[in-house]
């Protein structure tokens, strides 16, 4: 590849982000094909959530949210696609209006003013105080993931000290469904 | 009888004779594998039969290879059975090396009992975690209910849509175990069914530009011949019509006649001058079965600028993955190649056969540049140029009008055989184009002589990869296999010197095949026959002596060690830039620093 880049970089350098759906059998190793196929194709995975939600738990929806240009976001739809468990791949980002939520657990340290400015700040982002001592909170937020990343920036200075994240889940807007 | 009890009321076999009843009715009657350990109650169930034979070879990467010669010479699905742990690690390369060629392969790897499973077991590997990026799909069956499911399924996946190796990883209590057999199911696999007859609409747009396209080119590669003997007749018969010239990949060659006029040889690195320079200047390509391969397309940025692109492949993924193209179309490639056919002779704009005149009158002036010649000294003791020796190989087994399969290995010998060996029939020809392995070809040619006891079988060897898997030997002589192993000898590994001639300064770190083996008494060691020409006069008699032998015979040919192979397009070039054989100057022309980080 010239210059060190990808051909399809070289091409068309435009990047955007796509948030991918996948259904997949519910088999033992589905998911590494999956993660393997990106880190061996060099592809990236910005979130990746997976869990049984059809057919009575025998098929799992994957959701991958990557960036890449066109024409590698196009190949990661047809390289997904052609894995053996696979049934269906959407790219919710290209395929239409999406709504796309994750849910993040934020913990954070603080005594007097900082704990109660999170205590405000937290309750303006609508997040629920799900545990709490005298010196710290347990926020759970559920939200797009750029909510996500505003919320953690105000906190940072307030005492964040842990996040646990899900990664995002999606869904077509509308009656469309994959 | 609910179906639990009934499974259990047949499971009166253990898992081995279900694995056996499983590949019997997949219809295969030969298997090359190796045993160990973990398969031992496989080879047991083998002792006890008859329908299958098993092929006892000398290394599991042989054994892989030995089934890609079986499945490409046959079209049939390749079948190894190798033990756990070391037996499935050696058989990765072979595995790699069919992914990258789309051939199709079952391989059967023993496993330690499901309960020892993750405990660093002996001989125990992960193998279905190893093989996961190395095959098409694996299977670790865990329950013996799943065994023939997961055989027939195995079988399916490796031979429908873009074939590819499939593995089962077998656990040895499933092995002894009862299991109960189960046919195939109808109604094709859940999750997995790749599509095979083309989109209509995109059919009628290729034919639109092909028809209208003053200088039309026909780019076609391995997957025609894995479609099997209908596309290639097909393809023939588009070309006709199309009047439009036909090149091929390394993997293609054979599925156009190369005795055409419209063929216009392979195309790539070491393609032909004439090939190379109707893709740069062709206004309209049709590309069947190949994958815009970067041996193939030289330099991306300048590949075939002014052509309106169409991309034929069963597999989605092979399109606007290097190249971007104008018009998709998923398919099979005979289904392709027949809508086409059709297409073309319904629509009923008349094709500017002027045009296309002048286009021929175009590519026969870069054909007039003879750029495969070479200078052979026909003096008596002049030194033998390789190209020279596979010439006269392909000219005397011409004479011998026996059906002729050709393997090699990979390097120089590879692309000399390429260049001048001509293929007028698919499923000839044997070579690992993708992953380009030293030591495929002996054991492949083992294989394509198990399938074609009759025919001559001819491994074009060079000295250094023949060495990667001469332990074949032993398996030529156990079966009485009459394979050629032709080493074209230059006691270099050529295709390295020829790099580090071009690219490194000449210095020849380490290619150098230094304390080779006598191989006329490496030959006699396995029981087989060694032959030697050290000179042009002694060439010919040693091909017809080797040709006469109805034994293994080794055909060790000293020939020039400076050769290189010719035309060539420099890595980080484009087709236009090709260097055909011009001396030492100019050699480097076109090598950018760019160029000098590709392979």
């Amino acid at each position: 590849m010239a210059g060190g880049q990808s051909p399809a970089a070289a091409l068309s350098p435009a990047l955007r982000s796509a948030t991918i759906s996948v259904i997949v059998e519910n088999e033992v190793g589905v998911l590494a094909r999956v993660i393997g196929l990106f880190s061996g194709r060099g592809y990236n995975i910005d979130s990746l959530t997976v869990a049984p939600v059809e057919d009575g738990g025998n098929r799992s929806r994957i959701n991958v949210v990557t960036s890449g240009t066109e024409m590698v976001i196009a190949q990661i739809k047809a390289q997904l696609d052609r894995l053996v468990p696979v049934y269906r791949v959407a790219d919710l980002t290209a395929e239409g209006p999406h709504i796309a939520r994750e849910m993040a657990l934020i913990k954070v340290l603080g005594t007097g003013d900082r704990r109660s400015e999170a205590l405000r700040i937290g309750q303006a982002f609508r997040a629920r105080v799900i545990d709490a001592t005298t010196e710290s909170f347990v926020f759970e937020l559920t939200g797009g993931t750029e909510k996500l990343d505003a919320f953690l920036e105000l906190m940072r200075p307030l005492g964040l000290a842990e996040v646990s994240r899900t990664g995002v889940a999606a869904l077509a807007r509308g009656t469309r469904t994959l | 009888m609910t179906k639990l009890a009934e499974a259990q009321g047949t499971a009166t076999q253990s898992g081995a004779e279900v694995l056996l009843r499983a590949l019997k009715a997949q219809g295969v009657e030969v298997i090359f594998g190796y045993p160990g350990g973990a398969v031992l109650p496989i080879y047991d169930a083998i002792f006890q039969q008859n329908a299958i034979r098993h092929v006892l070879v000398r290394h599991e990467q042989a054994a892989v290879h030995a089934a890609e010669g079986y499945a490409r010479s046959t079209g049939r699905v390749g079948v190894v059975l190798v033990t756990s742990g070391p037996g499935a690690t050696n058989a990765v390369t072979g595995l790699v090396d069919a992914l990258m060629d789309s051939i199709p392969v079952v391989c059967l790897t023993g496993q330690v009992p499901t309960h020892l499973i993750g405990n660093d077991a002996f001989q125990e590997a992960d193998t279905t975690g190893i093989t996961r990026p190395a095959t098409k799909h694996n299977y670790l069956v865990k329950r013996g209910e799943d065994l023939a499911r997961a055989v027939h399924e195995a079988f399916h996946v490796a031979r429908s849509g873009r074939p590819g190796p499939v593995v089962i990883d077998l656990p040895k209590d499933i092995l002894i175990g009862r299991a109960a057999y189960s046919d195939p199911e109808a109604g094709g696999h859940r999750s997995y069914r790749p599509r095979t007859e083309p989109d209509p609409a995109r059919i009628a747009e290729a034919v639109a530009i092909l028809k209208r396209a003053h200088r039309p080119v026909v780019y076609s590669g391995g997957g025609v011949i894995n479609s099997g003997p209908r596309a290639t007749t097909l393809l023939r018969e588009f070309v006709a019509l199309t009047g439009a010239p036909c090149t091929s990949t390394l993997m293609g060659l054979g599925a156009y006649p190369a005795s055409d006029g419209q063929f216009l040889g392979m195309l790539g690195m070491h393609g032909t001058y004439e090939a190379n320079l109707a893709m740069h200047g062709a206004d309209a390509m049709l590309a069947i079965g190949a994958r815009f391969d970067d041996r193939v397309t030289g330099r991306l940025d300048a590949f075939s600028p002014g052509s309106r692109k169409i991309h034929a492949d069963i597999d989605p993924s092979s399109i606007n993955k290097n190249v971007a193209v104008e018009v998709t179309i998923v398919g099979d490639a005979a289904s392709v190649l027949s809508a086409l056919i059709a297409a073309w002779r319904a629509d009923e704009v008349a094709q500017d056969r002027r045009a296309v005149a002048e286009w021929w009158r175009q590519i026969d002036g870069w054909r007039a540049s003879d750029c495969l010649a070479f200078r052979q000294d026909e003096t008596s003791g002049a030194i033998i140029k390789p190209q020279h020796a596979v010439r006269r190989l392909y000219e005397i087994t011409q004479e011998t009008e026996r059906e002729t399969f050709i393997t090699t290995e990979v390097g120089q010998h590879q692309m000399w055989a390429a260049q001048h060996f001509r293929f007028e029939q698919p499923n000839r020809w044997m070579t690992s184009g993708g992953l380009g392995t030293m030591g495929y070809g002996l054991p492949a040619a083992m294989g394509v002589q198990i399938a074609h006891p009759d025919a001559l079988v001819i491994d074009i060897a060079g000295e250094a990869s023949v060495l990667m898997n001469i332990q074949e030997m032993g398996t030529l002589a156990q079966y009485r296999l009459p394979v050629k192993v032709f080493i074209l000898n230059n006691e270099y590994m050529g295709m390295v010197r020829q790099w580090q001639e071009l690219l490194h300064g000449g210095r020849y770190s380490e290619s150098y095949s230094a304390a080779l083996p006598d191989f006329v008494k490496l030959a006699e060691s396995f029981h087989a026959v060694g032959l030697r020409a050290k000179s042009v006069d002694e060439l010919d008699d040693v091909i017809r002596e080797m040709l006469a032998c109805n034994r293994a015979v080794i055909a060790d040919i000293a020939v020039d060690p400076k050769e290189n192979v010719f035309p060539m397009i420099p890595s980080g070039a484009a087709h236009d830039q090709m260097i055909l054989d011009v001396g030492s100057e100019g050699r480097t022309a076109g090598i950018t620093d760019e160029g000098l980080v590709l392979v």
